[in-house]
């Protein structure tokens, strides 16, 4: 995994409070990490601040999986 | 007519996290008060209370137990205090598995006197260091008073009335009393009832200090500064912590076998009309509410045999005291009259539930619970047993709980053997 996968799994399991290996890149928040909508733009916002960046609200709710945020996040570096 | 009995019991306070720790711990005149350990009280008038304590403890609270991680994370403390003793009184009542039919019948009526100050504190910070966009998603659900009766229902499928009271230190009396009119109404067969708060957090502690109503004398003395009808009272100890009942019909507990802790006889509510945080001098709202209770249960004043009072350790001791004199007599007709926030503080909101659960455990073990720290009692309090100090073994029948509110809100519960 890149440093953003790594950073980005951790801030997932500070925040679902689920096992860090259920974190893989293609595992759904909602379907296979217990997230719902609101734990989504929460995690969005710690993203934001763990790596500075800014993601728009039409990009931040296209994310469904893990690697859909590493990838929001790539494209949003400055 | 409907009756409605006591069948289960959770609690969550700075004396412990289990209702037969807690009461061992009240028995034996302990007392859950200390420095303030949850944030720094630099600048702060009061800087002790009788704050739940971290899970290492001996007597401590350990969230995870039976709250989810996430909620844990996203809610105000005073939401998880209540999750946990909702459960805690299921479990006892032995109703953690209801068919679908009794979930229909089966709701929450669990309230708080502030709800999530603590998270609105900090997320208003947040909002003006951060701006908008870093308040969290869960900042409303997660700090609003219904939310526990919310939060309960989710969590245990529960479909019947889902009411949260919201009367400042009333909330407690006022979420039972309500909740077994709904039973007695046929509106549910099972309710959750209690109160729950949390506050203990910079800008509770400093609103209580300028509103003139917290001990800010005794800083270097924590475990004596709830001192119910002493001479030198200065003000209420902020406690907090949750007390959730199991309210049942009657019939319905005896049908499935359910232990039986005590009846829901009597319910009495008034307003003062008088002052926003001082009560009516005279106490004529107090009195009002515990006639209405003897009256509703249809008992003499000699039925009662111990008094919870609200006594928190302010000027409001004594008008409470006459008021209990002029409704029961000067002597309360022989009854034993304790304030357990000498031990376990105010815990506002929660307060009329974890005392009505109190009630509940006198009458089962036949003994009063103490009033700690009555080393000098005030005048007027000649002839009346204030069970000083020491917890006093005696027949306990009936029993009757005080609560009053700012704003004037009193509301009282009558409990009785079964």
């Amino acid at each position: 995994m890149s440093d953003t996968a790594d950073r980005v799994k951790k801030i997932v399991v500070e925040h679902l409070g689920v096992e860090a290996d259920k974190v893989t890149e293609d595992a759904s928040f909602i379907d296979d990490l217990g997230a719902d909508s609101l734990d989504i733009v929460e995690l969005v916002m710690a993203f934001e601040e763990e790596f500075g960046v800014e993601i728009p609200d039409d990009a931040a709710e296209k994310i469904a999986t893990v690697s859909d945020a590493i990838k929001s996040i790539d494209d949003n570096k400055g | 007519m409907r009756r409605v009995v006591i069948t289960g019991l959770g609690l969550v306070t700075p004396l412990g996290a289990d209702v037969e720790t807690v009461w061992a711990n009240l028995i034996a005149g302990k007392s859950g008060a200390g420095q303030i350990t949850r944030f720094d009280t630099t600048g702060q008038k009061c800087t002790i209370a009788c704050e739940v304590k971290p899970a290492d403890h001996p007597w401590g609270f350990d969230a995870s137990k039976r709250v989810d991680f996430k909620v844990v994370r996203q809610v105000d403390p005073f939401i998880v205090y209540g999750i946990d003793a909702a459960g805690q009184a299921l479990e006892d009542a032995g109703l953690t598995d209801m068919d679908d039919d009794l979930k229909t019948r089966t709701g929450c009526s669990i309230g708080s006197g502030i709800g999530g100050l603590p998270g609105i504190e900090s997320e208003s910070i947040v909002l003006h260091e951060k701006g908008p966009g870093r308040v969290s998603p869960h900042f409303v659900h997660g700090r609003l008073i219904n939310l526990i009766s919310g939060q309960v229902s989710i969590k245990y499928g529960l479909m019947g009335p889902n009411h949260a009271v919201v009367t400042a230190c009333s909330t407690g009396a006022h979420s039972i009393g309500d909740a077994a009119r709904m039973i007695r109404d046929g509106d549910a067969d099972v309710m959750l009832a209690g109160g729950s708060e949390s506050t203990i957090n910079p800008l509770g502690v400093a609103g209580f200090a300028q509103a003139r109503a917290l001990n800010c004398s005794y800083n270097d003395r924590p475990e004596q500064a709830s001192r119910p009808y002493d001479k030198d009272r200065d003000g209420f100890v902020m406690g907090e912590g949750a007390g959730v009942l199991v309210l049942e019909e009657y019939e319905h507990a005896k049908a499935r076998g359910a232990k039986i802790y005590a009846e829901v006889v009597g319910y009495g509510l008034s307003g003062d009309a008088y002052h926003v945080t001082a009560p009516h001098p005279e106490g004529k709202g107090a009195e009002l509410a515990m006639r209405m209770a003897l009256r509703k249960a249809g008992m003499e004043p000699g039925d009662i045999d111990y008094v919870n009072a609200h006594g928190t350790s302010t000027m409001a001791d004594t008008i409470e005291l006459g008021a209990v004199k002029r409704v029961l007599g000067d002597d309360l007709s022989g009854a034993s009259m304790s304030s357990t926030k000498s031990a376990i503080g105010h815990l506002l909101g929660g307060a009329g539930a974890v005392e009505a659960i109190f009630c509940v455990l006198a009458i089962r073990d036949q003994i009063v619970p103490p009033t700690l720290n009555l080393d000098n009692p005030d005048e007027g309090t000649e002839g009346v047993d204030l069970v000083p100090k020491v917890a006093k073994k005696r027949v306990v029948r009936a029993a009757l709980n005080n609560s009053f509110g700012f704003g004037g809100t009193n509301a009282s519960v009558i409990v009785k053997a079964i």
